[in-house]
């Protein structure tokens, strides 16, 4: 039995119950879409809608992807965790396939924020609004794996405001809201620490439709290395954890 | 079945909860592992399912070696745990059918698997409910499916019985009964029920502090006069019932602090008074998590 079997179980099995509960996919877009319907209007009497949309986006990941681990503390509270781990699935599998979901999860949520977007008067590029979605899903593989992991680790009871405090800062550092280069010095230091200010940047300048170019560039890096960190992270974290 | 020799575990805090156990199950047994809170029972039990990897000594379960082969040994054991593992919102079936899936079962295979065991436990109505709408004693009876539904040659069952009402306990030892029997499955389980070691086991293994401290079957062991109880209390110098609510487990497991005193007044709905929480918004009982907690910090495995 492969890995990639084992994977492709998991994630469908994952999906079916994200879909079933609709409610859930609504509500992790809920934020980013006020901030895009009650801000939205007052950003663009100064900016435009390709450069929001995909701060909303990050927001989203964050929002998201990020608290994604609350689904593993459920199921390792209720026993299911553990009687997965004793089938012969390949537990690095119980993990990815869970966490491509949860990535999923996050790229039906991206892709409804930016359909209102459209709505509203973004008139990004196509081709880079595909290319970003595609760093959505790298970002979301990359920000469940790692809510996994801390999940796995944490005090199952502290996760949830933690995670959820711990996410705000992230989300302001990346220049969601407004880009960094209207920032003071110190916070603009402080901003390029965070990895997601490059990944923000980039999608920037594919919605203006800008393919190649340093920032492009940097921002794509900065995610494919950032996945492999928090996937190697969380598959340790998780074997670790179950022997 | 089971063979291990010197099998120890000591967890990285340093913490020697297992200290040299020796096993022999054989085919076709009903085994009890017996023991108070912290004598390194659970520990065991998971090592021998592949939750915790051992420290020290060699094991082979089901024909397989625990250290260089655990997947094989997944293969062909089952394992229910205290708790169970039954989601909460899920259509119970759709569950099973995963969980048959990841044994290599084609799908086809795996449906039609699925209906032979809820059929075998009564359960074919219930397929289709989340694990949150079944009462105790059903929940049970799918926790027993999931553990079976793959067919393996070796049964672990960790204090299948707690919580439940005397019919259902009396009806799951007629399953148990019935699976040796019919299908000539090796069961091995813990209990803090002696009753139901003695009506049910064959043989029992007594644990304390990390070591076995007595073997044999249960008349062997009470020798004619005493109950398992006078057994137990002169082998371990405790009584199974000895046991603080609560008390912390020495070795870090995960126990629950159950014993018969605490346990619930009959009633068939059940396990939520008893048994950790079923309900994700519901707190654990602060001993169970700190515990869970201190296993953690401890590098120990949930």
């Amino acid at each position: 039995m492969s890995v990639v079997r084992d994977t492709w179980l998991i994630f469908r099995h994952n999906v079916r119950i994200s879909l079933r509960q609709k409610a859930g996919i609504i509500f992790g877009v809920l934020q980013p879409l006020l901030y895009l319907v009650l801000f939205g209007p007052l950003f663009v009497t100064i900016g435009p809608w390709e450069t929001l949309i995909p701060g909303l986006l990050i927001q989203v990941a964050l929002f998201s992807a990020g608290l994604a681990g609350f689904g593993i503390v459920m199921d390792a509270r209720a026993g299911v965790l553990e009687r997965l781990r004793v089938t012969p699935a390949h537990r690095v599998s119980l993990l990815l396939g869970r966490v491509l979901a949860n990535s999923l999860t996050l790229v039906i949520q991206s892709i409804m924020l930016i359909a209102v977007g459209y709505a509203f008067g973004l008139r990004a590029a196509v081709p880079g609004v595909l290319v970003a979605l595609l760093l959505m899903i790298l970002l979301g593989v990359s920000l469940a794996a790692l809510s996994n992991a801390i999940a796995l680790v944490m005090d199952p009871e502290a996760f949830a405001p933690i995670m959820s405090t711990a996410i705000v800062p992230l989300v302001l550092l990346s220049g969601a809201f407004l880009p960094m280069s209207m920032a003071p010095g110190w916070l603009d230091v402080l901003s390029r620490a965070t990895p997601f200010r490059y990944v923000l940047e980039a999608m920037r300048e594919l919605f203006n439709g800008n393919y190649a170019n340093g920032t492009v560039g940097l921002g794509v890096a900065v995610t494919v290395v950032l996945s492999v960190l928090c996937v190697v992270v969380g598959t340790r974290v998780f074997n670790r954890e179950n022997a | 079945m089971i063979k291990t020799s010197a099998l120890s575990k000591t967890f990285p805090g340093g913490v020697a909860a297992v200290r040299g156990v020796d096993l022999a199950v054989e085919a076709g047994e009903i085994v009890g592992f017996l023991g108070p809170n912290g004598a390194g029972k659970t520990t065991t039990m998971r090592m021998l399912t592949t939750l915790v990897r051992p420290t020290g000594g060699t094991a082979t379960v089901a024909g397989h070696d625990l250290l260089t082969d655990p997947r094989g040994v997944r293969r062909r054991i089952g394992y229910v745990s205290q708790s169970g593992g039954i989601d909460l919102s899920n259509p119970v079936g759709e569950e099973l059918e995963l969980h048959a899936m990841l044994y290599g079962m084609r799908p086809a295979e795996a449906r039609e698997r699925v209906a032979e065991v809820l059929g075998r436990f009564g359960l074919t109505e219930l397929r289709d409910r989340p694990g949150g709408a079944l009462s105790g004693g059903q929940r049970r009876r799918f926790d027993l499916a999931f553990g079976l539904v793959h067919d393996p040659v070796l049964l672990f069952l960790d204090e299948p019985t707690t919580g439940l009402d005397p019919q259902s306990r009396a009806a799951l030892w007629d399953h148990i009964r019935q699976l040796r029997d019919g299908f000539g499955l090796t069961v091995f389980l813990t209990t803090h029920y002696l009753d139901e070691a003695d009506t049910l086991a064959d043989r029992l293994f007594v644990i304390d502090g990390g070591v076995i401290v007595a073997r044999g079957t249960p008349a062997e062991l009470k020798g004619g006069t005493g109950t398992l109880d006078d057994v137990f209390l002169s082998i371990t110098g405790r009584s199974l019932r000895d046991d603080p609510p609560g008390s912390p487990a020495t070795d870090g497991e995960p126990t629950t602090g159950r014993f018969l005193e605490a346990d619930p007044p009959a009633s068939s709905d059940f396990l939520g008074s008893s048994g950790p929480p079923k309900s994700p918004g519901s707190p654990e009982s602060p001993g169970t998590r700190d515990e869970r907690r201190a296993a953690h910090l401890a590098g120990g495995e949930r």
